[in-house]
């Protein structure tokens, strides 16, 4: 679908293209409806196509409650979200709005592929389509410098993740015997409970879901991620993507569940998540920037209740009936119910900015009578979100406090050590949560309106932008007069996804969500977050005052940069460390790793060996030649002369000819004579060439370094040559020459033995040898022939 | 600069040819004795190379109107050509064959393969060597 976009953009372009897109989601989201069970158990749906068999990477679809729960979700919000989109960008000459459906449809296609899969590898795949997707879309206006750093903030923290998942997902294959099939997984629970991977594995996956879900401390890109388009933030910054890392780990708490690490992690993380996001949200001024944040502590929220649920794996469903599940319970409700409000909430400020040009609170004010309908849509909206009585925020709160109180009488995973924490954190954030929500409320509807400091004059919006936000606002209020609409259907499928092993044969569970169920703990909770939370509100003023509300930005940003910076500056610096561009550093690089490799080497296998026993004599002359060569050797580097330095080469060649006398190889000899010769000649004709300037009489420098790694390179050429005599005599190679001695007459029918090795025993090194000559003697040609001028291209 | 070297003339013109007698008979003599194309590719090129020391570069020139480049190709060409003849013959790639052949002047003769395989080095190192010294010798800049 996606790719026809562009195509009906071209064609169609007095027909906004949202309207084509439209279709799509809705269509997607009718088919699914229908898998919702009425009262009965859900049936599942299951569609295998292969992929990359030999791998066991197939592409199976698995359809159950809680993909099911997450289809609906990305394809309703999803149809929402185009409808508005449609009215948000109506300027159709200015936006690229071929873009952003493509990039749209791409992200819900990725998105129903990583719920709707049961692979691991195909969700893995699916969700780094996700982050990119997600990328383009808050890179789409890409002029803007804010919206790329956004984008690539966005796309290194959440593949960051992603890819600790690959990892994560690599050692569950590999525990759970070669399969990628999540239910396979499942079933094999018990025997990756045991395996040592078991830990590692966990932590990997949770990295890639607390990234995507912007949890503590990685939610620092989802703030920045608000200068995507709005109805981009309303659909992937709250609704879907976010959640992914909820799916993900509710997916598989079949498989980590009962594991206390799992608990703690989930349930600590979501917590400090909640209570950070909604102290933060306080201190922003932007309204989307307070969305933001509010999306993290509720997703930090779902999170935790994740966590707390997890613990119900360890009793009998009589047993915790009504106490751990209901855990879940409020997850699966919350998850929900975030959607609705938040979806609605970010439309209302997209209205909003829209409407007025600005979304800074310090600016807006006294819009309730100019916006009613707005204003009435973002009552609800943030009345939800702050957990009032007739809205199903309410319930799901409600549910929250209840989840947390009863984690605190577990008996299990020392929660007795800490069990006030819970309750204690989850109150004060609910009550940061309900000052935001005011904060967000009073400060953009109630007041007196400002015209002097908007950009346009303020009215009421379009119909079509408004229907999106007030189906999500009736629907706030639909599930929180009638929760139990959704407690059949979805909910209780979704929960039996999670907990599969729960429940006895042929059980279910029955959820009742009641608006009153008498004076208990959690009421009183909530009256004291109400209570408290207008106090604090009130007292803003003063509160404002203390250093911590001036700072917008997230502190932990900081370290992002400050961590991104250096990862730039170190490895440049390392870069120049090392790519000096002095060729004699290099060489020394070189030179030190062939020590050090080859030391190592010989240490280790004990190979260095002195054997002495097929050594023949040395005769007189021999030593004079030996002692002159060694001499010549040293002098060069304390002769202050060049020409003197090349001479002393040439004697060193003569004497190596002599040697080769010596040792009796008269073809070697002779070569070595003329070869040292034009050697000499040739350096002689160099030098004679050199620049005026460098002519100047030069000493080699003392370098110590270079002296170690020279020494370090003799000794080490020369144990090896001794130690390789000695194992040849140790272990007695056969000689190959003893074959060339007895055939060289018969087969080749020469008596110079080295010639008819070079001509005909290996005849193709001399071949070749003598090509490279050519190729030298043209490059010699082709350097000083055709020399280009300064400026010339080849 | 125009001076009298008639003594180095003299001498060159005899010396040169020893040394590229030399040089031919270190060539022949490669298969049984010290020698071979290389060494005696080396020793015509230092023969030549007297000559263009003792004359100038130009009469040389004229007198000797080669394109070393083209030597060098030759002999490359002369050294595969011999390789690819065994393959006709269904032998490995750079066979050598060898043979004793009762020739008119010479007697009895010993003929191989490996002789022109040793030729095209023979005319590849010679070419080479005057072809990198005399192109340094007269790059001016």
């Amino acid at each position: 679908m996606a790719i026809f976009v562009p195509f009906f953009y071209k064609w169609f372009r007095h027909i906004h293209t949202g309207w084509f897109v439209l279709v799509l989601p809705l269509l997607l989201f009718i088919y699914l409806l229908q898998f919702l069970p009425v009262g009965g158990s859900m049936e599942t749906l299951e569609l295998t196509v292969p992929w990359v068999p030999s791998l066991g990477i197939n592409f199976t679809i698995y359809l159950d409650g809680l993909s099911l729960l997450f289809a609906l979700l990305i394809t309703g919000i999803g149809t929402l979200v185009v409808l508005y989109s449609i009215y948000y960008i109506a300027n159709k000459k200015d936006e690229p709005l071929n873009n952003f459906y493509v990039y749209l449809l791409m992200f819900m296609g990725a998105m129903l592929g990583v719920v709707l899969s049961d692979n691991l590898i195909v969700i893995y795949v699916f969700w780094e389509l996700t982050s990119l997707a997600s990328s383009l879309l808050i890179a789409y206006w890409f002029h803007k410098e804010k919206s790329r750093y956004g984008a690539q903030k966005s796309m290194l923290i959440t593949v960051t993740g992603g890819f600790a998942m690959l990892a994560g997902f690599s050692l569950l294959y590999v525990m759970a015997d070669q399969t990628f099939s999540i239910r396979a997984i499942i079933d094999q629970a018990d025997i990756i409970a045991q395996s040592p991977l078991f830990i590692p594995a966990m932590l990997l996956i949770l990295l890639g879901a607390f990234t995507k879900s912007a949890q503590f401390p990685f939610h620092i890109w989802l703030p920045d991620a608000m200068e995507a388009p709005t109805p981009v933030s309303a659909y992937l910054h709250s609704a879907t993507m976010v959640k992914a890392g909820i799916y993900l780990a509710a997916r598989l708490t079949p498989v980590f569940a009962g594991a206390p690490e799992w608990f703690w992690l989930l349930t600590g993380f979501g917590l400090m998540t909640l209570i950070w996001g909604s102290i933060s949200a306080v201190r922003q001024t932007d309204l989307k920037a307070i969305l933001a944040f509010s999306t993290i502590s509720q997703l930090g929220l779902i999170m935790s209740l994740l966590g707390i649920g997890s613990a119900a794996v360890h009793y009998d469903y009589a047993e915790v009936e009504m106490l751990y599940t209901t855990a879940i319970l409020a997850a699966v409700f919350h998850l929900i119910n975030h959607a609705t409000f938040k979806g609605s909430l970010f439309m209302v400020v997209g209205i909003v900015d829209h409407e007025t040009g600005t979304r800074d609170i310090r600016r807006l004010g006294g819009l309730m009578t100019i916006m009613p309908i707005t204003f009435t849509i973002s009552l609800i909206g943030v009345a939800s979100m702050a957990g009032l009585p007739p809205f199903n925020g309410f319930l799901s709160k409600e549910m929250f406090f209840t989840g947390v109180v009863n984690a605190t009488t577990l008996d299990i995973f020392n929660v007795q050590t800490f069990w006030y924490l819970l309750p204690v954190i989850a109150w004060v954030a609910s009550v940061f949560t309900f000052v935001y929500c005011m904060i967000m409320f009073f400060r953009t509807f109630t007041g007196t309106y400002k015209p002097e400091k908007l950009e346009k004059k303020a009215h009421e919006a379009p119909m079509g932008m408004l229907i999106s936000p007030i189906i999500l606002a009736s629907l706030v209020v639909i599930f929180g007069l009638f929760p139990n609409l959704l407690a059949y259907t979805i909910i209780e499928p979704t929960m039996q996804s999670i907990l599969p092993n729960v429940l006895e044969e042929g059980e279910r569970f029955y959820v009742n969500i009641y608006h009153w169920h008498g004076l208990n703990t959690e009421l009183f909770m909530t009256a004291g977050v109400i209570l408290f939370g207008m106090l604090v509100f009130l007292n803003l003023k003063r509160w404002q005052e203390a250093k911590f509300f001036l700072k917008e930005r997230d502190p932990l940003n900081a370290v992002y940069d400050r961590g991104l910076d250096g990862l730039v500056t170190g490895s440049q610096r390392v870069t120049n460390l090392q790519m000096t561009g002095l060729l004699r550093d290099y060489f020394v690089f070189m030179m030190v790793f062939l020590v050090a490799m080859l030391g190592w080497t010989m240490i280790r296998y004990n190979a260095v060996v002195f054997d002495f026993v097929n050594v023949s004599e040395i005769s007189p002359y021999l030593w004079i030649i030996t002692f002159v060569l060694i001499a010549a050797t040293i002098s060069i580097p304390f002769i202050q002369h060049r020409i003197t330095a090349i001479i002393a080469i040439g004697v060193i060649g003569f004497l190596l000819a002599l040697l080769f006398v010596v040792f009796r190889a008269p073809d070697l000899a002779l070569t070595q004579l003329l070869v040292e010769t034009v050697l000499v000649v040739l350096l002689l004709l160099a030098f004679y060439h050199l620049p005026e300037l460098r002519k100047a009489k030069f000493t080699a420098k003392f370098s110590l370094p270079n002296l170690i790694v020279s020494i370090g390179v003799g000794l080490v050429v020369t144990l090896t040559a001794f130690s390789a005599h000695a194992m040849n005599h140790e272990f007695g190679f056969d000689r190959i020459s003893s074959y060339f001695v007895e055939n060289s007459v018969p087969l080749a029918g020469g008596y110079n033995m080295v010639n008819v090795i070079l001509v005909d025993f290996r005849g193709l090194d001399t071949l070749l040898e003598v090509l490279v000559l050519a190729i030298a003697a043209l490059g010699v040609v082709t350097l000083i022939k055709h020399k280009m001028k300064g400026g010339e291209d080849v | 600069m125009k001076s009298n070297l008639l003594l180095l003339h003299t001498i060159t013109r005899i010396v040169s040819f020893i040394i590229l007698s030399f040089s031919i008979f270190l060539f022949f003599a490669g298969h049984n004795n010290p020698g071979g194309g290389f060494i005696g590719g080396l020793m015509t090129a230092s023969a030549l190379l007297l000559l263009y020391v003792s004359f100038d570069i130009k009469t040389i020139k004229r007198v000797l109107p080669f394109n070393y480049a083209h030597i060098i190709a030759i002999g490359l060409l002369l050294a595969i050509l011999t390789g690819l003849n065994s393959l006709l013959f269904g032998d490995p790639f750079l066979t050598q064959y060898f043979e004793y052949y009762d020739l008119p002047i010479l007697g009895e003769t010993e003929l191989t393969t490996a002789l022109p395989f040793d030729l095209g080095i023979y005319l590849v190192v010679v070419a080479v060597a005057l072809l990198i010294i005399l192109t340094i010798a007269e790059d001016d800049s």
